[in-house]
């Protein structure tokens, strides 16, 4: 298990580096100039040299070589010495001080380290679209059991129903219409809670009736994602139980005398939980790539926003971590997959 | 002389050949009855015919020009607000309202579906192109597994949503200038979505050529000199079918769904041209006055993409042997 998770992980080196040549390439055709949007009295000599400031200009190559010099080696240690500094998990150690003051991947939109938009931007991002994950895996387990368990019956029929109708209506438009339900209709009725349809990031937690704020705010955009993770979770769930209900071990475990409950609770959901489990790491990445059409309806100023407006402001620096970003998080989660179906199913070897 | 033989012996009673009382059916037929009986599949093929039609020949029969601006007449209720609201401006001739600019919603409606249906149906049909020769090719050739797999693994891996926004609005202006503004946007959201979404197919066909050309069939057909490409043609693509047809259904409700994300993000055809994914997000705005904007493509959206989704459940089911018959 040791020696496949190492090779994995170091053949997952040169996939990377494959896919983050590939969209610096792509991005190298853009027609967009970083100077687009310097004001016209601005001379083109000075224009040229702020290009070259820039690192526009160069060969490819030479840029991709900058870039990823920037990215894999001074933005870790960045990292790592606000890690050391800021952080409350390693604030304790002492400063490790490796960044000297090279330079590291700036946006050509706001002219700062992109890292640090990036770090401005998860915890928005982890807080809407991590709970509306945790909300739709707490939702999604048990209805998949329970309508396996009771194959064919309405409970089933009526959660296969909602599953496709979360399959098939599209995020922009459960987002525009639970607004209206909630925002507007709601206003007119005493029955309804009245909820904001727009996410303010500037709140901040400080006591009760704030947190009351955030969490009403939280409401909207989590329940359009927890409508469509929980739809492809609970039709795994069910198939995988399904599979596990007809097995011989199940009916051994019924004769040997077992309470209904424990033959499905104990037995059967355990077993059925192995490959859930895969899907639900492999979903991860989706939730730090952020939501972009759920985060674009309710304005929440995540990573998936932050993609859409450096795409329509032409910010290739930008465009190009954020996508390495969603990368190596695919292809890290997808290795975490493959090991922990391995740990689990214990009839699954990798050597 | 012997005695002459009896022209032909009485035969055997259970050697009788008995004319069977029923025709033959052939493996179709078989499909279609158990597709008939899942309520899901027939409500999902007939939304989807009534909605094609519709769209092929809706324009001939309701002759209002999508685009045309209206400005004295913007702003119409469809005509169903009449009934609980007598006061609202309705009329005949905005069966569906009209929107801010004074166009038809009826006749955008239409025309709108006609570019989604268009765009799934062509992007589902390259990327199972794509994905069933990726696939077939793979599974066929050995020497080619491995390169060919890697390649949809590498495909697997990247971040899907990012790339399609990033490509569109690089490579807008030099295919509008070559193919005109909505030529050039349909060639382009069509390739990205089928470069983006062939890798389920090929890896589902790959896994079925690699059982199926162990079988008998094909090795008898190669032992009489049966080349690769006649024993792919007639051998192993008949014998894929099923999957690729489920992978179709799955593909052609992805598709519509991708197309009307790009333009509810803004990034899909021009402004002018009206898609139910740009209807949406134009009502966006206003909808707290014509929440009708909003829901009638939205309704028009998810119940297409669920016929489909439903349909594609039906043929799997139907198509599984193992199923079949119960």
């Amino acid at each position: 298990m040791l020696s496949f998770a190492t090779r994995r992980l170091v053949l997952s080196v040169p996939t990377l580096l494959f896919i983050s040549f590939v969209i610096f390439m792509l991005l190298q055709l853009a027609p967009g100039d970083p100077m687009a949007q310097v004001p016209l009295t601005v001379p083109a000599e000075v224009k040229q040299k702020m290009r070259e400031a820039l690192g526009v200009g160069e060969p490819a190559l030479v840029q991709y070589w900058k870039w990823l010099v920037q990215m894999a080696w001074i933005e870790p240690k960045v990292f790592i010495d606000w890690l050391t500094r800021e952080s409350w998990l390693l604030g304790w150690l002492p400063d490790t001080a490796l960044y000297q003051g090279e330079l590291r991947v700036i946006s050509w939109q706001t002219r700062s380290p992109v890292m640090d938009i990036v770090i401005q931007r998860i915890p928005q991002t982890l807080w809407v679209v991590g709970v509306a994950y945790v909300v739709a895996i707490l939702i999604a387990l048990p209805i998949g059991i329970y309508s396996a368990y009771k194959q064919y019956s309405v409970f089933d029929q009526a959660g296969t129903f909602v599953t496709m109708i979360g399959f098939s209506v599209p995020p922009f438009f459960t987002g525009p219409l639970l607004i209206v339900i909630f925002a507007v209709i709601a206003q007119d009725t005493w029955w309804l809670p009245v909820l904001p349809s727009i996410y303010d990031t500037t709140h901040e937690v400080t006591n009760w009736s704030s947190f009351k704020y955030q969490l009403q705010q939280m409401v909207l955009p989590v329940m359009v994602l927890a409508l469509q993770i929980t739809a492809q979770l609970s039709r795994y769930m069910r198939a995988s139980t399904l599979d596990n209900l007809n097995q011989d071990y199940v009916r051994t475990a019924r004769a040997k005398g077992l309470s209904e409950k424990i033959v499905v609770l104990s037995h059967v959901v355990r077993n059925s939980m192995i490959p859930v489990v895969t899907v639900i790491a492999l979903g991860i990445p989706s939730i730090f790539g952020g939501a972009i059409i759920t985060e674009n309806v309710f304005k929440v100023n995540g990573i998936g926003q932050l993609l859409i407006t450096a795409l329509f402001a032409n910010d290739l620096p930008m465009v190009m971590t954020l996508t390495f970003i969603f990368a190596v998080l695919i292809v890290l989660f997808n290795l975490i997959a493959d090991i922990l179906y391995g740990v689990l199913d214990p009839r699954i070897r990798y050597d | 002389m012997t005695e002459p033989v009896a022209s032909s012996p009485a035969p055997i009673e259970a050697l009788k050949d008995i004319e069977p009382s029923k025709p033959p059916r052939s493996q179709w037929k078989d499909v279609w009855d158990q597709l008939r009986k899942h309520k899901g599949a027939v409500f999902g093929m007939g939304f989807l015919v009534f909605i094609t039609l519709a769209v092929l020949i809706g324009p001939y029969i309701y002759t209002v020009d999508p685009q045309k601006l209206d400005i004295r007449n913007k702003d119409f209720r469809p005509i169903y607000t009449a009934i609980w609201d007598g006061d609202s401006k309705v009329g005949w001739n905005k069966p569906l309202g009209s929107d801010q600019l004074g166009r038809d919603n009826l006749a955008q409606l239409i025309a709108g579906g006609r570019a989604s249906m268009a765009v799934g149906w062509a992007a589902m049909l390259l990327s199972l192109v794509i994905g069933t020769f990726i696939g077939v090719v793979a599974g066929y050739f050995k020497r080619l597994d491995g390169p060919l797999m890697r390649l949809t693994d590498l495909f697997l891996s990247l971040p899907i949503l990012p790339l399609l926004l990033v490509a569109v609005t690089l490579f807008r202006q030099p295919l509008r200038a070559n193919f005109g503004p909505e030529g050039g946007m349909f060639i382009l959201i069509v390739t990205i979505i089928a470069i983006t979404s062939w890798m389920p197919t090929a890896r589902i066909v790959r896994g079925d050529v690699l059982a199926i050309k162990e079988r008998e069939f094909v090795l008898a057909a190669r032992s009489i000199g049966t080349t690769p490409g006649r024993i792919i043609g007639r051998h192993l693509l008949p014998n894929v079918l099923s999957p690729i047809m489920v992978s179709a259904a799955l593909g052609l409700a992805t598709a519509i769904i991708t197309e009307s994300a790009l333009s509810f993000l803004g990034v899909g055809f021009p402004s002018d041209f009206p898609t139910w994914g740009k209807m949406l997000a134009d009502a966006v705005v206003r909808m707290e006055e014509f929440p009708e904007r909003v829901l009638l493509p939205g309704i028009a959206i998810s119940l297409t993409v669920l016929s489909v989704n439903y349909l594609g459940d039906g043929l799997r089911d139907a198509l599984d042997p193992r199923i079949r018959g119960r």
